[in-house]
C-alpha cells in the first residue's frame, strides 16, 4: 500500500483497468491531473481534443472499433456540458465511454462557484449510471465499477465526477479486488426452457427471418450467427445498428431493414412467419414505427440483454434475457444434427422482391450522384475499411451501398442521430485499430459540426481519410422538405461554405475536390492512398433522394419506393 | 390501476432523484413515496404509489431493475400485503365541535397530539380508504391543514391461504 494523491490514483487506476489512451482537454480544476499526467505518459497516450464534444465522440469510436471502453477527460462546467452530447450519443447506442468530469472542491458543491455545473444531475438521464466521489480514498473504487458497470451487461456510458479536493487530497491507494454491486447483476445465459421453446418455434417456421442489431456487435457473436444462419438457412436482415454482424456478400444476406431499408428485406419481415431479433430493439426507425402492424403474420423471438426492452415496443412471443453470444451458442447445440433446412420457396421469394425493387441507382448527367460515391467506395475498399459515417442521407447510403463484411466496421450514430460525431468518432477508431483503413464519411453540414478536430488530427500525424458529400444543404432535411413540406426549403440550404480544401490546408491537411464523376474514381484512389489527413471533398447532387422511405408511422410493407408529393 | 411498489435501493444521495426522473422524463405521475433507511443503514425502502396500465408499469419496473442503485423491486399489488398511511389533522375546535371531533377520532382510533386554545391536532393510521373516510367526517366541522405520509406497505408473509389449505 502507498499513500498518494487522488490525481495519481486516477493514471494508476486507469492502468490497472488496461486504459493507454484517454481524449481530453485540461481546465480549471483538472489541472492538478494535467500536472501529473507526463509521470504516466509512457503508460496512457492523451490526446487534446480542441472540443469536449469531440473528445467524448472520439472516445465512442474507440469504443466501437475495439469493444473496450473509450475514456474522456475534462473539467468542470461548461467542458462537462460540452460532454453530454456525447454522452447521449453512445447511451443510444449502447457505447461503453467512461467519462471523467472535475469538480469544484466539496466544500462549495452547489454555490454557484467558477465553471460549476451539476454534472450529476445532468448527466442522470442519459448514463447507464454515474459517480461523485467524496473522498480520495473512494476514486479507485468508483473508477473500477465505472469501467465494470460500462463494459458489463449492456453496455452504456459512465460519469465520474471528482471534487478539486479529492484529487489533490492524499490517502492510502487501494484498488478492491473484488466488485460487489448489489443492484447489478447483468444475466448471461438465456434462460434455458426458453430457448428450447425458440428452437421449437424456429424448425416449426416456414418463413423464419433473423432480424439482427447493435448488440450482436457489442458480444462479439458474428461467427455464431453465421453458423446459425447458415446451419438452418434463414435469411438475416440487419439493423443500422447491426450492419457488419453478418457479410454482405453472403447469399443469406437481405440488406438492412427499416425506414430506408430494401425493398426485400422490409418484405421479407412483414411476410415472415417467424422473426428472430437478437440483439435489436425494434425502434421506431428499424420498424416503421407503425408497432400494431409490424410483421402482422410472425411470431416473435426477442434475444436482447436488457430486459426492459422487452415488450417495450412489440409484444414477443419468446423473450430471451442474455448475452447474444452465448443464447447462439445455446441455440446451435439444440439444432437436430440431421437438419436438411430446406427454405428454396422462401428465399425465392425475397430473391424475387429483391430482383423487382432492387437497392440501385443511376449515375447520370454531369454532377455526381452520392449513391454512386458510396458504391465506388465500397468496391474500391472490397467491403473491407472501417467506415464511420456521421448522420443524414449519406448515413443511410454508406448502409444501403456500402458491403460490410466486418462486425465493427461500420460506425454510426443510429440512435441519437448526433450530427458532428462521424468525424471524431473516426479518429477515436483510428487510434484503437491504427492498422485499418479508416475513412470519414461526411456531409456537409455535419463536417462543420466538429471540425475543429482536424487539427488533433493533424497533431497526432493520423492516417485518416475524410470524404466530405458536399450538396450545401442539409440533405436529409430537405429530401423531407421535398416529400412531406411542398417543396418549402426552409433553412436547408448554405448560403455561405467554406472552402473546404483551404481550410483543410490551413490545418496542415491535405484538401482534395471533385465535381466530375468522370473523375470521381482516380480521385478517390488518389486520396486513400495519400499518408496523413486528407479531404476529399466531392460536390455531389443535392436532388438525390434516398429511396426505399417508409413514411413515418408506415407499415413495412409500405415503401415509397420513387419521388412522390406527400404534401 | 393504483400500483404499490416496494423498493430496495442503496441508501445513497442522488437515489431517489433517479427514481424520480424515472417518472418525470416519461410524464407519469407519482401519487405518494415514502422513503425511510431500513434496518441496514445501507439500505432505504422506497414505497411508491403510481397509476397505469399493466404495461407502463411493466416498463417502470423494469426500468427500476436496470438501476444500478436498485437492489430489488417488487409490484405489491400483485400480492397480498398490507399497506398504512399515516395523517396528522389539525381540527378548528369551536365550543360546538370540540365533543364532536373527539367523538369521530374515537370511533376511528385516532390519537389527540396537540391540543390548543382553538385547535385539536390528530393522529390516525389506516389504510388509504380509513384515512379518506375520517377526512370526509372531520370536513364539515373545520378542517385547518393536513399532513400525510403517503402509503408504506409489506407483503405478507403467508401469500396464498388458499394453497395452504389444500396441502392440509
Amino acid at each position: 500500500m502507498a499513500r498518494m494523491i487522488g490525481a495519481e490514483m486516477f493514471f494508476r487506476t486507469l492502468i490497472d483497468q488496461g486504459v493507454d489512451i484517454i481524449f481530453g482537454l485540461p481546465g480549471g480544476y483538472v489541472l492538478k491531473v494535467y500536472d501529473v499526467m507526463p509521470k504516466f505518459a509512457k503508460s496512457i497516450k492523451h490526446v487534446l481534443s480542441r472540443h469536449e464534444q469531440g473528445a467524448t465522440h472520439m472516445a465512442d469510436g474507440y469504443a466501437r472499433a475495439s469493444g473496450r471502453p473509450g475514456v474522456v477527460l475534462c473539467t468542470s462546467g461548461p467542458a462537462a456540458t460540452n460532454t453530454v452530447t456525447g454522452i447521449a450519443t453512445a447511451q443510444m447506442d449502447s457505447s461503453p465511454v467512461v467519462v471523467f468530469t472535475d469538480q469544484v472542491p466539496t466544500p462549495y458543491l452547489g454555490s454557484d462557484a467558477f465553471q460549476e455545473a451539476d454534472h450529476i444531475g445532468i448527466t442522470r438521464p442519459c448514463t447507464k449510471h454515474n459517480y461523485l466521489v467524496r473522498k480520495t480514498a473512494d476514486l479507485p473504487r468508483a473508477m473500477k465499477e465505472a469501467f465494470y458497470i460500462a463494459s458489463t451487461g449492456r453496455p452504456g456510458p459512465v460519469l465520474v465526477d471528482m471534487p478539486k479536493d479529492v484529487l489533490i487530497g492524499e490517502d492510502e491507494f487501494v484498488i478492491p479486488e473484488e466488485l460487489n454491486i448489489r443492484g447489478y447483476k447483468p444475466s448471461t445465459k438465456g434462460h434455458p426452457g426458453q430457448v428450447k421453446r425458440a428452437m421449437e418455434m424456429i424448425l416449426s417456421a416456414k418463413r423464419p427471418l433473423i432480424f439482427g442489431g447493435g448488440g450482436l456487435i457489442w458480444s462479439n457473436s458474428s461467427e455464431e450467427l453465421k453458423e446459425f444462419a447458415r446451419r438452418l438457412q434463414i435469411p438475416v436482415t440487419l439493423t443500422l445498428m447491426g450492419l457488419g454482424a453478418y457479410p454482405a456478400n453472403d447469399p443469406l444476406f437481405i440488406s438492412m431493414l427499416g425506414m430506408h431499408g430494401s425493398y426485400g428485406a422490409n418484405m421479407a419481415v412483414h411476410e415472415s412467419d417467424l422473426v428472430i431479433s437478437i440483439g435489436a430493439r425494434f425502434d421506431d426507425r428499424a420498424t416503421g414505427g407503425n408497432f400494431g402492424r409490424f410483421a402482422p403474420n410472425a411470431k416473435i423471438i426477442h434475444v436482447d440483454i436488457d430486459p426492459s426492452t422487452i415488450d417495450k415496443n412489440i409484444r414477443v412471443h419468446c423473450p430471451i434475457v442474455g448475452d447474444a453470444k452465448l443464447i447462439l451458442r445455446q441455440l446451435l447445440e439444440l439444432i437436430p444434427a440431421d437438419i436438411k433446412a430446406d427454405r428454396r420457396e422462401w428465399l425465392g421469394r425475397i430473391g424475387q422482391w429483391a430482383i423487382e425493387h432492387p437497392l440501385t441507382y443511376r449515375q447520370e448527367g454531369d454532377k455526381i450522384k452520392t449513391t454512386y460515391v458510396i458504391d465506388t467506395l465500397s468496391n474500391i475498399t472490397k467491403g473491407e475499411a472501417i467506415i464511420v459515417s456521421d448522420v443524414g442521407q449519406h448515413q443511410m447510403w454508406v448502409a444501403q451501398f456500402y458491403k460490410f463484411t466486418r462486425p465493427r466496421t461500420h460506425i454510426t450514430s443510429g440512435g441519437l442521430g448526433t450530427m458532428g460525431f462521424g468525424f471524431p468518432a473516426a479518429m477515436g477508431a483510428k487510434f484503437a485499430r491504427p492498422d485499418e483503413l479508416v475513412i470519414s464519411v461526411a456531409g456537409d453540414g455535419s463536417f462543420q459540426m466538429n471540425m475543429q478536430e482536424l487539427a488533433t488530427a493533424v497533431e497526432n500525424k493520423m492516417d485518416l481519410k475524410i470524404i466530405l458529400l458536399n450538396n450545401r444543404h442539409h440533405g436529409m432535411v430537405r429530401q423531407w422538405q421535398t416529400m412531406f413540406f411542398n417543396k418549402n426549403y426552409s433553412a436547408s440550404y448554405f448560403e455561405v461554405l467554406p472552402d473546404f480544401v483551404k481550410l483543410a490546408e490551413s490545418f496542415g491537411a491535405k484538401g482534395i475536390k471533385v465535381t466530375r464523376p468522370d473523375k470521381l474514381e482516380e480521385t478517390l484512389k488518389e486520396g486513400l492512398y495519400t499518408e496523413g489527413v486528407v479531404l476529399m471533398e466531392i460536390v455531389v447532387d443535392c436532388e438525390e433522394m434516398v429511396y426505399p422511405m417508409i413514411a413515418p408511422g408506415g407499415a413495412m410493407n409500405e415503401m415509397i419506393l420513387e419521388p412522390v408529393d406527400m404534401a | 390501476m393504483r400500483h404499490t411498489i416496494s423498493i430496495l435501493v442503496d441508501n445513497e444521495p442522488g437515489v431517489l432523484a433517479r427514481i424520480a426522473g424515472l417518472f418525470s422524463a416519461r410524464g407519469f405521475n407519482i401519487e405518494s413515496l415514502c422513503v425511510a433507511e431500513t434496518l441496514d443503514p445501507t439500505t432505504s425502502r422506497i414505497t411508491l404509489v403510481t397509476s397505469g396500465d399493466d404495461w407502463i408499469i411493466e416498463q417502470i419496473i423494469k426500468r427500476f431493475n436496470n438501476m444500478i442503485n436498485v437492489i430489488k423491486v417488487q409490484d405489491l399489488t400483485e400480492l397480498t400485503h398490507v399497506e398504512r398511511e399515516m395523517l396528522l389533522v389539525r381540527m378548528e375546535a369551536t365550543t360546538e365541535t370540540r365533543a364532536e371531533i373527539l367523538r369521530t377520532a374515537d370511533i376511528f382510533r385516532a390519537r389527540v397530539v396537540d391540543v390548543g386554545p382553538k385547535s385539536y391536532t390528530l393522529e390516525l393510521t389506516g389504510d388509504k380508504d380509513k384515512i379518506t373516510a375520517f377526512l370526509e367526517l372531520l370536513r364539515p366541522m373545520g378542517i385547518k391543514e393536513i399532513a400525510r405520509t403517503g402509503s408504506v406497505a409489506l407483503a405478507r408473509e403467508i401469500q396464498n391461504y388458499a394453497k395452504i389449505g389444500d396441502k392440509r
